[in-house]
Protein backbone atom coordinates (compact mmCIF):
# COMPACT_ATOMS: atom_id res chain seq x y z
CA UNK A 1 0.00 0.00 0.00
CA UNK A 2 1.39 3.37 -0.84
CA UNK A 3 -0.35 6.52 0.19
CA UNK A 4 0.40 9.78 -1.54
CA UNK A 5 2.07 12.07 0.91
CA UNK A 6 1.19 15.72 0.24
CA UNK A 7 4.14 17.82 -0.89
CA UNK A 8 3.44 20.21 1.96
CA UNK A 9 4.07 17.48 4.51
CA UNK A 10 7.31 16.42 2.86
CA UNK A 11 8.49 20.03 2.74
CA UNK A 12 7.64 20.49 6.40
CA UNK A 13 9.78 17.51 7.40
CA UNK A 14 12.72 18.30 5.15
CA UNK A 15 12.56 22.07 4.92
CA UNK A 16 14.33 23.06 8.13
CA UNK A 17 17.29 20.74 7.59
CA UNK A 18 17.67 21.69 3.93
CA UNK A 19 17.43 25.38 4.75
CA UNK A 20 19.97 25.13 7.58
CA UNK A 21 22.47 23.17 5.53
CA UNK A 22 22.05 25.53 2.59
CA UNK A 23 22.74 28.54 4.81
CA UNK A 24 25.86 27.11 6.45
CA UNK A 25 27.09 24.96 3.57
CA UNK A 26 26.20 26.64 0.31
CA UNK A 27 26.05 30.37 1.04
CA UNK A 28 29.69 30.50 2.26
CA UNK A 29 30.70 28.45 -0.75
CA UNK A 30 29.10 30.92 -3.16
CA UNK A 31 30.74 33.74 -1.25
CA UNK A 32 34.11 32.00 -1.56
CA UNK A 33 33.49 31.55 -5.28
CA UNK A 34 32.76 35.29 -5.58
CA UNK A 35 35.81 36.28 -3.53
CA UNK A 36 38.04 33.94 -5.52
CA UNK A 37 37.43 36.20 -8.52
CA UNK A 38 38.79 39.19 -6.64
CA UNK A 39 42.04 40.49 -5.35
CA UNK A 40 41.03 40.66 -1.70
CA UNK A 41 43.61 41.08 1.03
CA UNK A 42 42.50 42.07 4.52
CA UNK A 43 45.57 44.25 5.02
CA UNK A 44 45.19 45.98 1.63
CA UNK A 45 41.45 46.48 1.41
CA UNK A 46 41.85 49.64 -0.67
CA UNK A 47 43.36 47.59 -3.50
CA UNK A 48 40.43 45.15 -3.65
CA UNK A 49 39.26 44.63 -7.21
CA UNK A 50 37.69 42.15 -9.59
CA UNK A 51 40.40 40.12 -11.30
CA UNK A 52 38.40 37.41 -13.06
CA UNK A 53 40.17 34.08 -13.19
CA UNK A 54 43.61 35.53 -12.34
CA UNK A 55 43.70 33.85 -8.93
CA UNK A 56 42.94 30.48 -10.49
CA UNK A 57 45.57 30.97 -13.17
CA UNK A 58 48.06 31.85 -10.45
CA UNK A 59 47.18 28.91 -8.19
CA UNK A 60 47.18 26.36 -11.00
CA UNK A 61 50.70 27.38 -12.00
CA UNK A 62 51.88 28.04 -8.46
CA UNK A 63 54.77 25.84 -7.42
CA UNK A 64 53.94 26.27 -3.71
CA UNK A 65 50.38 25.03 -4.20
CA UNK A 66 51.43 21.94 -6.15
CA UNK A 67 54.21 21.23 -3.69
CA UNK A 68 51.64 21.23 -0.90
CA UNK A 69 49.43 18.95 -3.00
CA UNK A 70 52.43 16.73 -3.66
CA UNK A 71 53.22 16.54 0.07
CA UNK A 72 49.62 15.64 0.79
CA UNK A 73 49.76 12.90 -1.85
CA UNK A 74 53.10 11.64 -0.51
CA UNK A 75 51.69 11.43 3.01
CA UNK A 76 48.76 9.45 1.65
CA UNK A 77 50.92 7.12 -0.44
CA UNK A 78 53.23 6.28 2.46
CA UNK A 79 50.83 6.27 5.41
CA UNK A 80 47.78 4.51 3.98
CA UNK A 81 49.48 1.28 2.80
CA UNK A 82 51.14 0.98 6.23
CA UNK A 83 47.79 1.60 7.91
CA UNK A 84 46.14 -1.04 5.73
CA UNK A 85 48.91 -3.62 6.29
CA UNK A 86 49.03 -3.09 10.08
CA UNK A 87 45.28 -2.72 10.29
CA UNK A 88 44.74 -5.97 8.41
CA UNK A 89 47.06 -7.84 10.79
CA UNK A 90 45.19 -6.39 13.78
CA UNK A 91 41.82 -7.23 12.24
CA UNK A 92 42.85 -10.81 11.44
CA UNK A 93 44.09 -11.38 15.00
CA UNK A 94 40.89 -9.93 16.46
CA UNK A 95 38.78 -11.98 14.06
CA UNK A 96 40.14 -15.31 15.33
CA UNK A 97 38.02 -17.08 17.93
CA UNK A 98 39.16 -17.39 21.55
CA UNK A 99 40.55 -14.99 24.19
CA UNK A 100 37.23 -13.15 24.04
CA UNK A 101 37.67 -10.82 27.00
CA UNK A 102 41.17 -9.86 25.92
CA UNK A 103 39.88 -9.12 22.43
CA UNK A 104 37.02 -7.01 23.70
CA UNK A 105 39.53 -4.91 25.66
CA UNK A 106 41.76 -4.56 22.61
CA UNK A 107 38.81 -3.48 20.51
CA UNK A 108 37.92 -0.82 23.08
CA UNK A 109 41.49 0.47 23.13
CA UNK A 110 41.40 0.68 19.32
CA UNK A 111 38.55 3.17 19.59
CA UNK A 112 40.63 5.68 21.56
CA UNK A 113 43.13 7.10 19.02
CA UNK A 114 40.55 7.98 16.36
CA UNK A 115 38.29 9.74 18.86
CA UNK A 116 41.09 11.80 20.38
CA UNK A 117 40.91 15.51 19.63
CA UNK A 118 43.18 15.93 16.61
CA UNK A 119 44.75 19.07 18.04
CA UNK A 120 45.72 17.13 21.17
CA UNK A 121 47.27 14.39 19.03
CA UNK A 122 49.61 17.04 17.60
CA UNK A 123 50.49 18.33 21.07
CA UNK A 124 51.23 14.77 22.21
CA UNK A 125 53.66 14.49 19.31
CA UNK A 126 55.41 17.67 20.44
CA UNK A 127 55.89 16.25 23.92
CA UNK A 128 56.71 12.65 23.05
CA UNK A 129 58.96 13.33 20.06
CA UNK A 130 60.94 16.16 21.66
CA UNK A 131 64.66 15.91 20.96
CA UNK A 132 65.80 16.19 24.58
CA UNK A 133 62.79 15.44 26.76
CA UNK A 134 60.82 13.11 24.50
CA UNK A 135 60.04 9.57 25.59
CA UNK A 136 60.31 8.21 22.03
CA UNK A 137 63.93 9.29 21.80
CA UNK A 138 64.52 7.72 25.21
CA UNK A 139 63.10 4.43 23.91
CA UNK A 140 65.19 4.66 20.74
CA UNK A 141 68.18 5.11 23.07
CA UNK A 142 67.37 1.78 24.75
CA UNK A 143 67.87 0.00 21.44
CA UNK A 144 70.99 2.00 20.65
CA UNK A 145 69.65 4.63 18.28
CA UNK A 146 70.84 8.22 18.72
CA UNK A 147 68.18 10.82 19.48
CA UNK A 148 66.38 12.03 16.38
CA UNK A 149 65.40 15.66 15.94
CA UNK A 150 61.86 14.85 14.86
CA UNK A 151 60.25 18.27 14.92
CA UNK A 152 63.20 20.49 14.00
CA UNK A 153 64.47 18.76 10.87
CA UNK A 154 62.44 19.03 7.62
CA UNK A 155 62.66 15.37 6.57
CA UNK A 156 62.16 14.04 10.09
CA UNK A 157 59.22 16.34 10.72
CA UNK A 158 57.54 14.93 7.63
CA UNK A 159 58.27 11.41 8.89
CA UNK A 160 56.93 12.35 12.32
CA UNK A 161 53.63 13.48 10.79
CA UNK A 162 53.41 10.19 8.88
CA UNK A 163 54.19 8.26 12.06
CA UNK A 164 51.53 10.09 14.00
CA UNK A 165 48.96 9.74 11.24
CA UNK A 166 49.68 6.01 11.32
CA UNK A 167 49.19 5.95 15.10
CA UNK A 168 45.88 7.74 14.94
CA UNK A 169 44.32 5.99 11.95
CA UNK A 170 45.63 2.42 11.92
CA UNK A 171 43.12 1.42 14.63
CA UNK A 172 40.35 2.94 12.50
CA UNK A 173 41.46 0.91 9.48
CA UNK A 174 41.67 -2.18 11.68
CA UNK A 175 38.09 -1.76 12.90
CA UNK A 176 36.76 -1.09 9.39
CA UNK A 177 38.50 -4.22 8.09
CA UNK A 178 37.30 -6.20 11.10
CA UNK A 179 33.74 -5.20 10.22
CA UNK A 180 34.49 -6.39 6.68
CA UNK A 181 35.80 -9.73 7.95
CA UNK A 182 32.63 -10.30 9.94
CA UNK A 183 30.63 -10.22 6.68
CA UNK A 184 32.31 -13.44 5.53
CA UNK A 185 29.73 -16.20 6.08
CA UNK A 186 31.12 -18.47 8.85
CA UNK A 187 30.21 -21.67 6.92
CA UNK A 188 32.43 -20.62 4.02
CA UNK A 189 35.29 -19.75 6.34
CA UNK A 190 34.99 -23.07 8.21
CA UNK A 191 34.82 -25.04 4.98
CA UNK A 192 37.97 -23.30 3.78
CA UNK A 193 39.73 -24.07 7.03
CA UNK A 194 39.03 -27.78 6.47
CA UNK A 195 40.48 -27.54 2.95
CA UNK A 196 43.70 -25.73 3.72
CA UNK A 197 45.93 -24.88 6.68
CA UNK A 198 47.40 -21.83 5.00
CA UNK A 199 46.00 -18.65 6.48
CA UNK A 200 47.34 -16.80 3.48
CA UNK A 201 45.28 -18.88 1.05
CA UNK A 202 42.17 -18.29 3.13
CA UNK A 203 42.84 -14.55 3.22
CA UNK A 204 43.54 -14.36 -0.48
CA UNK A 205 40.70 -16.50 -1.81
CA UNK A 206 38.00 -16.49 0.86
CA UNK A 207 38.21 -13.31 2.92
CA UNK A 208 39.62 -10.79 0.43
CA UNK A 209 36.51 -10.66 -1.79
CA UNK A 210 34.48 -9.66 1.27
CA UNK A 211 37.08 -7.10 2.28
CA UNK A 212 37.02 -5.18 -1.00
CA UNK A 213 34.18 -2.80 0.01
CA UNK A 214 35.92 -1.99 3.31
CA UNK A 215 39.23 -1.45 1.54
CA UNK A 216 37.69 0.93 -0.96
CA UNK A 217 35.95 2.77 1.89
CA UNK A 218 39.27 3.11 3.70
CA UNK A 219 40.99 4.41 0.57
CA UNK A 220 38.43 7.07 -0.21
CA UNK A 221 37.86 8.19 3.40
CA UNK A 222 41.58 8.42 4.04
CA UNK A 223 41.88 10.47 0.84
CA UNK A 224 39.23 12.92 2.01
CA UNK A 225 40.68 13.13 5.52
CA UNK A 226 44.23 13.56 4.26
CA UNK A 227 43.05 16.48 2.11
CA UNK A 228 41.41 17.91 5.25
CA UNK A 229 44.37 17.23 7.51
CA UNK A 230 44.98 20.38 9.50
CA UNK A 231 44.55 20.18 13.28
CA UNK A 232 47.21 17.62 14.05
CA UNK A 233 49.86 19.17 11.81
CA UNK A 234 49.03 22.67 12.98
CA UNK A 235 49.59 21.90 16.66
CA UNK A 236 52.59 19.71 15.89
CA UNK A 237 54.69 21.69 13.41
CA UNK A 238 52.63 24.64 12.11
CA UNK A 239 53.61 23.41 8.64
CA UNK A 240 57.31 23.79 9.38
CA UNK A 241 60.20 23.70 9.59
CA UNK A 242 60.22 25.86 6.48
CA UNK A 243 57.36 24.38 4.49
CA UNK A 244 58.31 20.75 5.14
CA UNK A 245 54.94 19.75 6.55
CA UNK A 246 52.77 22.31 4.80
CA UNK A 247 49.94 20.10 3.59
CA UNK A 248 47.20 21.54 1.44
CA UNK A 249 44.80 22.60 4.23
CA UNK A 250 47.69 24.10 6.23
CA UNK A 251 48.81 26.08 3.16
CA UNK A 252 45.31 27.48 2.60
CA UNK A 253 45.06 28.45 6.27
CA UNK A 254 48.41 30.25 6.05
CA UNK A 255 47.50 32.15 2.91
CA UNK A 256 44.10 33.19 4.25
CA UNK A 257 44.70 33.58 7.96
CA UNK A 258 48.34 34.58 8.21
CA UNK A 259 48.88 36.38 4.88
CA UNK A 260 45.30 37.67 4.87
CA UNK A 261 45.04 36.99 1.12
CA UNK A 262 41.48 35.71 1.19
CA UNK A 263 40.93 35.98 -2.57
CA UNK A 264 43.84 33.62 -3.20
CA UNK A 265 42.91 31.28 -0.36
CA UNK A 266 39.40 31.07 -1.78
CA UNK A 267 40.70 30.10 -5.22
CA UNK A 268 42.92 27.46 -3.63
CA UNK A 269 40.11 26.04 -1.56
CA UNK A 270 37.72 25.94 -4.54
CA UNK A 271 40.28 23.95 -6.52
CA UNK A 272 40.76 21.61 -3.55
CA UNK A 273 36.99 21.30 -3.22
CA UNK A 274 36.70 20.34 -6.89
CA UNK A 275 39.20 17.54 -6.31
CA UNK A 276 37.35 16.46 -3.16
CA UNK A 277 33.96 16.41 -4.88
CA UNK A 278 35.23 14.25 -7.72
CA UNK A 279 36.49 11.78 -5.12
CA UNK A 280 33.29 12.01 -3.08
CA UNK A 281 31.15 11.25 -6.13
CA UNK A 282 33.23 8.16 -6.82
CA UNK A 283 32.77 7.10 -3.21
CA UNK A 284 29.02 7.67 -3.21
CA UNK A 285 28.65 5.84 -6.53
CA UNK A 286 30.43 2.88 -5.05
CA UNK A 287 28.64 2.69 -1.72
CA UNK A 288 25.28 4.32 -1.70
CA UNK A 289 23.72 2.67 -4.70
CA UNK A 290 21.19 0.98 -2.49
CA UNK A 291 19.36 4.23 -1.74
CA UNK A 292 15.74 3.73 -2.68
CA UNK B 1 45.46 -32.14 17.89
CA UNK B 2 48.86 -30.75 18.79
CA UNK B 3 47.98 -29.14 22.11
CA UNK B 4 51.38 -27.52 22.89
CA UNK B 5 51.42 -25.95 19.44
CA UNK B 6 47.96 -24.54 20.02
CA UNK B 7 48.97 -23.15 23.39
CA UNK B 8 52.01 -21.51 21.84
CA UNK B 9 49.69 -19.99 19.26
CA UNK B 10 47.50 -18.59 22.02
CA UNK B 11 50.48 -17.08 23.82
CA UNK B 12 51.67 -15.45 20.59
CA UNK B 13 48.18 -14.11 20.06
CA UNK B 14 48.10 -12.75 23.61
CA UNK B 15 51.41 -10.97 22.99
CA UNK B 16 50.14 -9.43 19.76
CA UNK B 17 46.97 -8.25 21.51
CA UNK B 18 49.01 -6.72 24.33
CA UNK B 19 51.20 -4.91 21.80
CA UNK B 20 48.12 -3.52 20.04
CA UNK B 21 46.74 -2.26 23.37
CA UNK B 22 50.06 -0.67 24.30
CA UNK B 23 50.32 0.95 20.86
CA UNK B 24 46.89 2.55 21.34
CA UNK B 25 47.03 3.42 25.01
CA UNK B 26 50.65 4.39 25.68
CA UNK B 27 50.37 8.00 24.38
CA UNK B 28 47.45 8.52 26.78
CA UNK B 29 49.48 7.10 29.66
CA UNK B 30 52.27 9.48 28.78
CA UNK B 31 49.87 12.42 28.47
CA UNK B 32 48.35 11.83 31.90
CA UNK B 33 51.67 11.20 33.67
CA UNK B 34 53.28 14.27 32.07
CA UNK B 35 50.31 16.36 33.21
CA UNK B 36 51.14 15.32 36.79
CA UNK B 37 54.77 16.45 36.52
CA UNK B 38 56.17 19.79 37.63
CA UNK B 39 57.99 21.76 34.93
CA UNK B 40 61.33 20.70 36.45
CA UNK B 41 60.43 17.00 36.30
CA UNK B 42 58.89 17.37 32.84
CA UNK B 43 62.15 18.85 31.54
CA UNK B 44 64.32 16.03 32.85
CA UNK B 45 66.45 14.37 30.22
CA UNK B 46 66.05 11.43 29.86
CA UNK B 47 62.37 11.62 30.82
CA UNK B 48 61.37 10.39 34.27
CA UNK B 49 59.05 7.40 34.62
CA UNK B 50 58.82 7.58 38.42
CA UNK B 51 58.18 10.87 40.18
CA UNK B 52 55.95 12.44 42.82
CA UNK B 53 52.72 13.43 41.08
CA UNK B 54 51.20 16.87 41.57
CA UNK B 55 47.89 18.39 40.53
CA UNK B 56 49.41 21.88 40.33
CA UNK B 57 49.21 21.96 36.52
CA UNK B 58 45.47 21.36 36.63
CA UNK B 59 44.87 24.18 39.10
CA UNK B 60 47.00 26.54 37.05
CA UNK B 61 45.40 25.85 33.69
CA UNK B 62 41.86 25.79 35.04
CA UNK B 63 41.97 28.95 37.09
CA UNK B 64 44.86 31.06 35.79
CA UNK B 65 44.97 30.27 32.09
CA UNK B 66 41.25 30.36 31.31
CA UNK B 67 41.18 26.74 30.17
CA UNK B 68 38.15 26.29 32.40
CA UNK B 69 36.38 29.04 30.49
CA UNK B 70 37.28 27.45 27.14
CA UNK B 71 36.00 24.07 28.31
CA UNK B 72 32.69 25.72 29.18
CA UNK B 73 32.66 27.32 25.71
CA UNK B 74 33.31 23.94 24.14
CA UNK B 75 30.51 22.44 26.19
CA UNK B 76 28.04 25.18 25.17
CA UNK B 77 28.92 24.91 21.49
CA UNK B 78 28.99 21.10 21.30
CA UNK B 79 25.75 20.58 23.21
CA UNK B 80 23.90 23.31 21.31
CA UNK B 81 24.97 22.17 17.89
CA UNK B 82 24.15 18.56 18.74
CA UNK B 83 20.68 19.52 19.96
CA UNK B 84 20.07 21.61 16.88
CA UNK B 85 21.31 18.86 14.57
CA UNK B 86 18.97 16.36 16.23
CA UNK B 87 15.98 18.72 16.04
CA UNK B 88 16.58 19.48 12.36
CA UNK B 89 17.94 16.11 11.33
CA UNK B 90 15.39 13.67 12.76
CA UNK B 91 12.38 14.89 10.75
CA UNK B 92 14.54 15.04 7.61
CA UNK B 93 15.79 11.51 8.23
CA UNK B 94 12.21 10.35 8.73
CA UNK B 95 11.19 11.92 5.41
CA UNK B 96 14.11 10.28 3.63
CA UNK B 97 13.26 6.91 5.15
CA UNK B 98 9.49 6.99 4.61
CA UNK B 99 8.40 9.31 1.80
CA UNK B 100 8.85 8.99 -1.95
CA UNK B 101 9.55 12.17 -3.85
CA UNK B 102 11.45 13.43 -6.84
CA UNK B 103 15.08 14.35 -6.31
CA UNK B 104 15.37 12.23 -3.18
CA UNK B 105 18.62 10.56 -4.20
CA UNK B 106 20.21 13.89 -5.12
CA UNK B 107 19.15 15.43 -1.86
CA UNK B 108 20.59 12.50 -0.01
CA UNK B 109 23.89 12.74 -1.91
CA UNK B 110 24.09 16.41 -1.08
CA UNK B 111 23.58 15.80 2.64
CA UNK B 112 26.27 13.16 2.70
CA UNK B 113 28.76 15.01 0.49
CA UNK B 114 29.25 17.48 3.33
CA UNK B 115 31.28 14.78 5.04
CA UNK B 116 33.96 15.42 2.44
CA UNK B 117 34.10 19.21 2.46
CA UNK B 118 37.17 20.53 4.24
CA UNK B 119 36.33 23.21 6.85
CA UNK B 120 39.13 25.35 5.41
CA UNK B 121 36.93 25.89 2.32
CA UNK B 122 34.12 27.42 4.39
CA UNK B 123 36.12 29.08 7.15
CA UNK B 124 37.22 32.26 5.34
CA UNK B 125 33.92 33.20 3.72
CA UNK B 126 32.19 32.57 7.05
CA UNK B 127 34.84 34.65 8.77
CA UNK B 128 34.03 37.59 6.46
CA UNK B 129 30.27 37.12 6.68
CA UNK B 130 30.28 36.79 10.47
CA UNK B 131 32.29 40.00 10.72
CA UNK B 132 29.66 41.79 8.63
CA UNK B 133 26.67 40.57 10.63
CA UNK B 134 28.27 40.77 14.05
CA UNK B 135 28.57 37.04 14.71
CA UNK B 136 32.34 37.01 14.97
CA UNK B 137 33.63 35.46 18.16
CA UNK B 138 30.22 34.22 19.25
CA UNK B 139 29.06 30.76 20.20
CA UNK B 140 26.29 31.05 17.62
CA UNK B 141 28.71 31.25 14.67
CA UNK B 142 30.40 28.01 15.75
CA UNK B 143 27.11 26.29 16.57
CA UNK B 144 25.81 27.03 13.08
CA UNK B 145 29.01 26.07 11.27
CA UNK B 146 29.27 22.79 13.13
CA UNK B 147 25.94 21.84 11.55
CA UNK B 148 27.90 21.25 8.33
CA UNK B 149 29.16 17.99 9.79
CA UNK B 150 26.75 17.17 12.64
CA UNK B 151 23.60 17.39 10.50
CA UNK B 152 24.79 14.89 7.84
CA UNK B 153 25.78 12.43 10.57
CA UNK B 154 22.41 12.67 12.31
CA UNK B 155 20.58 12.35 9.00
CA UNK B 156 22.61 9.36 7.91
CA UNK B 157 22.35 7.35 11.09
CA UNK B 158 18.71 8.20 11.79
CA UNK B 159 17.58 7.47 8.21
CA UNK B 160 19.04 4.02 8.65
CA UNK B 161 17.31 3.65 12.00
CA UNK B 162 13.89 4.80 10.73
CA UNK B 163 14.14 2.37 7.80
CA UNK B 164 14.56 -0.50 10.22
CA UNK B 165 11.20 0.26 11.88
CA UNK B 166 8.45 -1.90 10.31
CA UNK B 167 6.12 0.11 8.09
CA UNK B 168 3.11 -1.87 9.34
CA UNK B 169 3.20 0.28 12.46
CA UNK B 170 2.76 3.53 10.52
CA UNK B 171 0.14 2.00 8.28
CA UNK B 172 -1.93 0.88 11.24
CA UNK B 173 -1.69 4.36 12.72
CA UNK B 174 -2.60 5.91 9.39
CA UNK B 175 -5.77 3.83 9.24
CA UNK B 176 -6.61 5.22 12.67
CA UNK B 177 -6.35 8.64 11.08
CA UNK B 178 -3.08 9.80 12.64
CA UNK B 179 -1.23 12.58 10.82
CA UNK B 180 2.32 12.01 9.53
CA UNK B 181 3.67 14.31 12.20
CA UNK B 182 1.87 12.35 14.88
CA UNK B 183 3.16 9.02 13.52
CA UNK B 184 6.67 10.47 13.54
CA UNK B 185 6.41 11.93 17.03
CA UNK B 186 4.52 9.20 18.85
CA UNK B 187 5.47 5.98 17.06
CA UNK B 188 8.68 6.18 15.06
CA UNK B 189 10.75 8.62 17.07
CA UNK B 190 10.52 6.68 20.36
CA UNK B 191 11.48 3.49 18.52
CA UNK B 192 14.39 5.26 16.82
CA UNK B 193 15.88 6.49 20.09
CA UNK B 194 18.96 4.21 19.96
CA UNK B 195 19.94 5.72 16.60
CA UNK B 196 19.22 9.23 17.84
CA UNK B 197 21.42 8.64 20.89
CA UNK B 198 24.30 7.29 18.81
CA UNK B 199 24.14 10.18 16.36
CA UNK B 200 24.01 12.64 19.26
CA UNK B 201 27.15 11.13 20.80
CA UNK B 202 28.97 11.22 17.47
CA UNK B 203 27.92 14.83 16.81
CA UNK B 204 29.15 15.79 20.24
CA UNK B 205 32.52 14.10 19.68
CA UNK B 206 33.07 15.72 16.29
CA UNK B 207 32.05 19.20 17.46
CA UNK B 208 34.13 18.91 20.60
CA UNK B 209 37.22 17.97 18.56
CA UNK B 210 36.86 20.66 15.89
CA UNK B 211 39.74 23.12 15.64
CA UNK B 212 39.83 25.00 12.34
CA UNK B 213 36.48 26.83 12.52
CA UNK B 214 37.07 27.52 16.20
CA UNK B 215 40.54 28.89 15.60
CA UNK B 216 39.48 31.24 12.80
CA UNK B 217 35.98 32.25 13.93
CA UNK B 218 36.31 32.48 17.71
CA UNK B 219 39.65 34.00 18.73
CA UNK B 220 38.72 35.33 22.16
CA UNK B 221 35.44 35.31 24.03
CA UNK B 222 34.03 32.14 22.48
CA UNK B 223 37.39 30.34 22.24
CA UNK B 224 36.96 26.59 22.55
CA UNK B 225 39.29 24.19 24.34
CA UNK B 226 41.18 22.84 21.28
CA UNK B 227 41.86 26.42 20.12
CA UNK B 228 43.04 27.20 23.64
CA UNK B 229 45.50 24.31 23.52
CA UNK B 230 47.05 25.79 20.38
CA UNK B 231 48.00 29.03 22.12
CA UNK B 232 50.24 27.16 24.58
CA UNK B 233 52.61 26.31 21.78
CA UNK B 234 53.40 29.94 21.19
CA UNK B 235 56.49 31.31 22.89
CA UNK B 236 59.78 29.68 23.80
CA UNK B 237 59.41 28.16 27.23
CA UNK B 238 56.99 25.38 26.36
CA UNK B 239 55.17 24.31 29.53
CA UNK B 240 54.88 20.57 28.92
CA UNK B 241 52.99 19.78 32.14
CA UNK B 242 50.38 22.47 31.54
CA UNK B 243 49.91 21.48 27.89
CA UNK B 244 49.33 17.88 28.86
CA UNK B 245 46.98 18.85 31.71
CA UNK B 246 44.93 20.87 29.22
CA UNK B 247 45.05 17.99 26.73
CA UNK B 248 43.87 15.55 29.38
CA UNK B 249 40.96 17.79 30.30
CA UNK B 250 40.00 18.11 26.62
CA UNK B 251 40.30 14.44 25.83
CA UNK B 252 38.54 12.89 28.85
CA UNK B 253 34.92 13.70 27.88
CA UNK B 254 35.54 12.58 24.30
CA UNK B 255 37.07 9.29 25.35
CA UNK B 256 34.19 8.54 27.71
CA UNK B 257 31.68 9.16 24.92
CA UNK B 258 33.79 7.21 22.44
CA UNK B 259 33.84 4.18 24.72
CA UNK B 260 30.07 4.48 25.25
CA UNK B 261 29.49 4.52 21.49
CA UNK B 262 32.47 2.33 20.64
CA UNK B 263 30.41 -0.02 18.46
CA UNK B 264 29.11 2.87 16.38
CA UNK B 265 32.10 5.17 16.16
CA UNK B 266 33.44 3.54 13.01
CA UNK B 267 29.97 3.69 11.48
CA UNK B 268 29.88 7.42 12.18
CA UNK B 269 33.35 8.05 10.82
CA UNK B 270 32.59 6.20 7.60
CA UNK B 271 29.08 7.68 7.30
CA UNK B 272 27.73 4.16 7.19
CA UNK B 273 29.93 2.67 4.49
CA UNK B 274 30.74 0.09 7.15
CA UNK B 275 28.13 -1.18 9.53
Amino acid sequence: MSTRIPRRTIAAFLGPAVFALAVVGIVPLLYALWKSLHYFNLTKLAQSRFVGLDNYAFVLTDWVFWQAMGRTATLFIIAVPVQIALGLVMALVLHRPGLTLWKTLTRLSLVLPMATTYAVVGLLAQVMLNLKYGVINQMLGWIGIDPINFIGDPTNAFLAVILWDIWQWTPFVALVLLAGLSTVPPEIEEAAQLETKSNWTILRHVQLPYLIPSLVAVLILRTADTLKLFDMVFTMTRGGPGAATEFIAVLIERVGNRQFDIGMASAQSIIMLAITIVLARIYLRLFYREVR
Amino acid sequence: MAAPLQRRGLIAEGIVLTLICLFCVFPFYWMVTTSLKTQVVALQSPPAWLFTPTLANYWEVLFEDKVGRSLINSMIVSISTTTLAILLGCPAAYALARFEFRGKTDLWFWFITNRFVSPVVLAFPVFLISREIGLRDTHLALILMYLTFTLPIVIWICTDQFRSIPRELDEAAMLEGASQWRIFRSICLPLAMPGVAVSAILSFIFSWNELLFAYILAPKAAKTAPAMAVTFMEGYNVPFGKIMATSTLIVIPVLIFALLASKHLVRGLTMGAVK
